[in-house]
């Protein structure tokens, strides 16, 4: 017990302790002018509103892929179960060179998509594609289990009952997925405001534009502004606390759903 | 006893699919429900859609899939090959990449045995005991998740660095943490700190203790009992944390970017050198470093799967209870 | 299977690190001048160990300058920096590592090698850009890294704005020109390899401003049939300037070996290794030898036209300073 504490302690409570003091070194309005200032404004923007899109693809194209895997059987499907996982396993570099080889002008969807006028990378619609790659496993992966346990008696009785196909799908089945769905989405939304790596290559890292907070935080430490950084830092680590509260949240309530069925 | 189970049961499972660490961290035990899917077949009628609706499900979800998981994979290897397979290895020949190749192995090798044996103790001291201050507990074990990588970068630089809190004193007594070895095992330690601990939770809270209480009434001693009773009741989802920490360990780039101080042929790890060799018009060379990590990717999901087919034979029907 | 690996790890550290020199050299340097020290290390360290007897190693550690600086700062152990601009060694020196007269201790302002900033373009010049004013015509993408995090990225905003102040005559038009030329950039990269990987590799833009020695690499990289240089009249004299860091060298007993190692930025062969790699070179004889593979620009110097790095910096460069005030508009 008290070797897990002091473990506990060294690596993750100390380190986000001092994160915390050096924020104290601000007066509170100096944080708040940071927080204010265009440019970080913008960069939490762009961060919280890109991510914020990509998970709500994710969680309508997480659902798709998770209806299509659990109530459906084709040709490869245990293989593309299987590859839903890529983009959590692949490291973040990879992923990075890889989208922005892909998406860059000359690149294999790069190239058309700019024949249609669309460009991808260098864009804030590069990041949106980065951050939608590495949060699909979250939606599909805390959905699929809850599906396939959903009592399959609720949905034959209101079919029985005369509710149609699209009924059933939308007033009986989904509410009962939306614990899963929501935790899905935050966590797809956690992991996209947080990410670096597959984010900065394929980003054109233009401030206001498309400069993510991360890099905001990487470039004010470069300029030796580490009280930027840290406050930049302690707002994005406030934020994560709130998610995971949330998911937590969400995990109590969908227990307490449980026995009703 | 019945404490302890009020406590974990559905819970157990659950957190399975609600917490950050267990959509990709735990077993998911209610895989193999498909039988009943199965089962469910004559009643299929009822519980489908329409042919075209099922094809137009189905061609969105693969083809969604393809194109953003796939085709960067693909792209992967591709660009690695694309100067011929001896371009290729001459690549990984190089001293700059193999000097990554061992930093990232030996920091992986770090990480995961620390991170192995502090992650069993800590899901042992949340799963078998109750005390105040667990939620709390596990709150800062899940916390490195959802945090930034670069967040958890700096917060190592403001400790360790010349200008940190504890730099005047590493600098007066000669101690490098930050810019070497020791920096990069910290950052990577940080990151993937949540995975054992966080796939043995839920499989320990759904064993119980009446097994170790039976060997330790029996005479055992506590270590006896951890060895003997514990651990092969764990080993499956020990091995399944510890693949997705190397897995971590190995792929991290954010976090050990800000810490590394980027020494060529010390402490550049691969994804490191991914981006540096990207940078230096060696793109093959970046590609061929990159194949590896994804190689390293596709091997721990093959495993993965496996191990996952291990631990759905290992479930009980009790521990299955709802 | 972690216990069969460890053992293993270790062995193969413990071989690597049996090749150990007499001394270790790590020099922190910016982004475009790794092909550089890849081949002025050699140079030295062949030299080195015939004058002495003494096997030098040296690793090298690049990224953005301004990155740079703040690794030294944090305690990335350099025994010398050799950086984009001398703000960012004044502010290593500023935290008490490097001698503040660290620039009068070599000769030259201590930039053994320059440089100036050119433009590089796709082949045939479709967008016809011969000169800095080109550069803020509408429907010109102009490519060039964050002027905040990378060293050249400052000079190629000190060459626009030379430019244009001489031209215009007055600092308020300087900063039009300089704002309209920044609403021409699609993306800014932290770092100057990064900007020449936007714009050679992944095909977008225009024009980049580059270093001169960058330009010529990319050149050579991918060939002379896909870009050309465009020396502009008119351009900056860039002078990236190199010091020992004294608080380190001497904790490690390098400082001898560190400062023989930037001495032989100014012989002959150090001369010529400079310029081999597209630096202009100090010296007279090397500079008339290779005098036709640099184009003739007119170079005015940051000490002319702005005062100096530390005045240049606090106006243009600091926070709230006019580049700041670019971004804002």
């Amino acid at each position: 017990m008290g070797l897990t504490l002091t473990w506990l302690s060294v690596i993750i409570l100390i380190p986000l302790a001092g994160l915390f003091l050096k924020t104290l070194e601000l007066s509170p309005i100096q944080f708040w002018e940071i927080l204010t200032s265009r440019r970080t404004l913008n960069a939490l923007k762009i961060s919280f509103g890109l991510s914020f899109a990509a998970a709500c693809v994710n969680l309508v194209m997480g659902t798709i892929i998770v209806w299509a895997l659990v109530r459906y059987r084709f040709p490869g499907r245990r293989l593309f179960d299987a590859i839903v996982d890529i983009p959590f396993a692949l490291p973040t570099a990879v992923a990075g060179v890889a989208l922005t080889q892909l998406f860059a002008q000359k690149g294999w969807l790069g190239a058309p998509l700019a024949e249609l006028g669309i460009k991808v990378a260098f864009t804030p619609i590069g990041i949106f594609i980065a951050m939608v790659f590495i949060g699909i496993p979250f939606v599909v992966r805390t959905v699929q289990p809850v599906l396939i346990d959903l009592d399959p008696e609720i949905e034959e009785a209101a079919a029985s009952l005369g509710a149609n196909r699209w009924h059933t799908v939308f007033r009986v089945i989904m509410p009962s997925l939306i614990p899963a769905l929501l935790t899905g989405f935050a966590l797809a939304f956690a992991r996209a405001v947080g990410e670096y790596g597959s984010v900065i290559f394929i980003a054109g890292n233009l401030p206001n534009v498309s400069e993510i907070a991360p890099l905001l935080i990487v470039i004010r430490l470069s300029e030796f502004r580490y009280a930027d950084a840290t406050a930049i830092a302690v707002v994005m680590l406030l934020a994560s606390f709130v998610i995971i509260f949330a998911v937590n949240r969400l995990q109590r309530w969908a227990q307490t759903r449980i026995p009703a069925h | 006893m019945s404490t302890q189970t009020s406590f974990v049961t559905p819970a157990a499972r659950l957190q399975a699919y609600a917490s950050t660490a267990d959509l990709a961290v735990s077993p998911p035990s209610a895989r193999k429900a498909s039988d009943r899917v199965r089962q469910a077949a004559a009643s299929r009628d009822l519980r489908s859609e329409p042919g075209p609706i099922r094809f137009i499900i189905i061609a969105l979800a693969l083809s969604f899939l393809t194109i953003f998981v796939v085709l960067p994979l693909v792209v992967v290897f591709a660009s690695a090959f694309s100067k011929g397979i001896n371009a290729y290895f001459a690549a990984l020949a190089e001293p700059e990449a193999l000097s990554a190749i061992k930093l990232t192995l030996l920091v992986a090798a770090i990480s995961v045995s620390l991170n192995l044996v502090f992650g069993v103790i800590a899901a042992w001291a949340i799963a078998k005991f109750d005390f105040t201050g667990k939620t709390f507990l596990i709150t800062l074990i899940d916390l490195p998740f959802s945090v930034s990588p670069v967040i958890s970068g700096l917060v190592f630089v403001l400790l360790f660095g010349a200008q940190g809190y504890w730099g005047t004193w590493l600098q007066a007594n000669n101690i490098h943490i930050l810019f070497a070895v020791p920096g990069i095992a910290l950052a990577t330690i940080f990151v993937t700190f949540p995975f054992v601990a966080r796939s043995l939770i839920p499989l320990m809270q759904e064993q119980g203790t009446q097994e170790e209480e039976a060997a330790i009434s029996l005479g055992a001693s506590g270590l006896q009992t951890f060895f003997r009773v514990t651990l092969p009741n764990i080993k499956w989802g020990l091995l399944y944390g510890v693949l997705l920490c190397n897995a971590r360990a190995m792929g991290e780039f954010g976090a050990v970017s800000v810490v590394s101080g980027h020494i060529r042929g010390e402490t550049n790890t691969m994804p490191l050198l991914v981006e540096i060799l990207y940078n230096e018009y060696q793109f093959v060379a970046s590609f061929a470093i990159a194949s590896l990590l994804a190689m390293l990717a596709l091997i721990t999901l093959v495993v993965k799967t496996v191990l996952e087919q291990r631990l759905d034979e290992g479930q009980t029907p009790e521990g299955r209870s709802e | 299977m972690i216990r069969r690996i460890l053992p293993l790890v270790a062995g193969l550290l413990w071989a690597s690190s049996a090749f150990a020199a007499d001394y270790t050299l790590l020099n922190v340097s910016y982004d475009p001048t790794r092909e550089l020290y890849a081949d002025f290390n050699k140079a030295f360290v062949a030299a080195y160990s015939k004058e002495t007897g003494k096997s030098v190693e040296i690793k090298q550690s690049h990224g953005g300058s301004g990155s740079q600086a703040r690794a030294v700062i944090d305690g990335l152990q350099a025994d010398v920096v050799t950086l984009a601009l001398a703000y960012d060694i004044d502010a290593i020196a500023a935290k008490g590592l490097v001698a503040p007269e660290w620039q009068k201790r070599l000769s030259l302002n201590a930039s053994p090698y320059t440089s100036t900033i050119v433009f590089l373009v796709r082949k045939g010049n479709p967008k016809a850009i011969k000169d800095w004013d080109d550069l803020i015509k509408p429907g010109v993408q102009v490519i060039t890294p964050n002027p905040k995090t990378s060293g050249g990225a400052r000079w190629n905003y000190l060459a626009a704005w030379g430019f244009a102040e001489k031209k215009f005559g007055s600092a308020d038009k300087a900063k039009k020109f300089v704002a309209d030329l920044f609403k021409n950039v699609p993306v800014l990269d932290t770092g100057a390899r990064g900007s020449t990987v936007t714009f050679v590799e992944r095909g977008v833009g225009d024009v980049l401003l580059a270093w001169e020695n960058e330009a010529f690499l990319a050149q050579r990289e991918f060939g002379k049939d896909k870009f050309e240089i465009v020396a502009p009249p008119l351009s900056i004299l860039a002078e990236p300037p190199v010091a020992v860091v004294d608080k380190v060298a001497d904790k490690k007993g390098t400082r001898a070996v560190a400062e023989a190692y930037l001495k032989h930025w100014y012989t002959k062969e150090g001369q010529e290794i400079a310029a081999r790699n597209s630096y202009r070179p100090r010296d007279s004889e090397i500079a008339r030898e290779y005098e036709k593979s640099f184009a003739k620009v007119e170079l005015f110097t940051i000490d002319d036209v702005f005062g100096g790095w530390t005045k240049a910096q606090k106006d243009h460069f600091g926070e709230g300073g006019i580049f700041d005030q670019i971004y804002k508009n």
